[in-house]
């Protein structure tokens, strides 16, 4: 692996950490787990 | 037997990312764990089957609600599948991609794009994707997932259209938009009989986040300029109008290896941090 590749590794993995320890997952769960009317056409 | 191996991991992805079937059967949505993932491909988590998360959806949900305006989570996991595999997810995991490989199976005359249509699924990312959701809001500040709203015709095909034949609510609920929504998703399937996946070329914003990683993904193309005598056979073969031997890690390259097939003096190959040093 590159030093570029894996500084981009890094980042994006710190991203995904931040981003759970943050709730995001939990946000994209909430959202996931319900017909989302928008996406189907009817919200 | 490339194509059949192909083919074989496209079929695996798509049952794999919609293996819920029970969903199909009670016309309701998984809402298991798993949904806090990803997929790598576009599919949507409104398909009954879906047992991940669309990423453009999970992107859209995280920046237009009220808690927040941009995401670490979903950029992430985006980031590393791009980063590791680039447009490879196009060629061999994304669900929709390989429907429309069906579609341009049916004998057509078949055409090509002009090359700036490719550029309107960078302006879609932008604005349907990232901006709209983060700057309209309604009077709590959320915004409308509007990439999934007004264009994204794998929700209708994969959510829309068998929610709505199982539920008699929904049915009563459609309106403008599904109808709109419909009349996006006939144009692609017409266009998916006489262009090689247009969706992906033109709208899919997924597919322009990875097209940014090609050519820093660890999965990557090399022509051998030793080997290669210019046949320009890989160019002639290309569906995705890439010229390989000029341009081995184009961003419109979606990895199918049919260049590599073609190829007399065997100048292609592929694989992880391949040697760039004889590249072309």
């Amino acid at each position: 692996m590159k030093k570029v590749q894996l500084g981009l590794f890094v980042v994006f993995v710190s991203l995904i950490v931040m981003g759970i320890m943050r709730g995001e997952a939990t946000m994209v769960l909430e959202k996931a787990v319900r017909i989302c009317l928008e996406c189907i056409g009817i919200g | 037997m490339a194509k059949i191996k192909r083919s074989g991991i496209q079929f695996f992805s798509t049952v794999v990312s919609n293996g819920y079937f029970k969903g199909f059967m009670e016309g309701k949505v998984y809402a298991g764990p798993l949904k806090n993932a990803c997929s790598p491909g576009l599919n949507c988590y409104s398909c009954p089957g879906a047992l991940t998360s669309c990423p453009i959806g999970a992107l859209q949900a995280v920046i237009g609600s009220a808690r927040y305006w941009y995401s670490m989570y979903v950029v992430g996991i985006l980031g590393v599948f791009g980063l590791v595999l680039g447009r490879w997810i196009c060629g061999y995991l994304c669900p929709f991609g390989w429907f429309q490989e069906w579609l341009f199976k049916i004998k057509s005359r078949k055409c090509t794009l002009p090359s700036w249509t490719k550029k309107i699924k960078y302006v879609l990312l932008v604005v349907f994707v990232l901006l709209l959701p983060t700057l309209v809001t309604n009077v709590i500040g959320m915004g409308d997932p509007a990439y999934c709203k007004y264009i994204c015709p794998v929700g209708t095909l994969e959510g829309g259209i068998p929610l709505i034949l199982m539920n008699d609510f929904l049915k009563q609920a459609l309106g403008f938009l599904f109808f709109w929504k419909l009349g996006i998703l006939a144009m692609v399937i017409i266009a998916s009989v006489l262009v090689y996946r247009p969706f992906c070329k033109v709208l899919c914003p997924l597919g322009a986040i990875y097209a940014l990683f090609n050519k820093v993904s660890l999965y990557r193309y090399h022509v051998d300029i030793e080997k290669c005598v210019r046949c320009n056979r890989c160019a002639q073969v290309c569906k995705m109008d890439v010229v390989m031997y000029k341009t081995p890690n184009h961003t419109e390259c979606i990895r199918c290896g049919d260049c590599k097939s073609i190829c007399p003096t065997s100048a292609i190959t592929s694989g992880i941090n391949i040697d760039k040093a004889k590249s072309l």
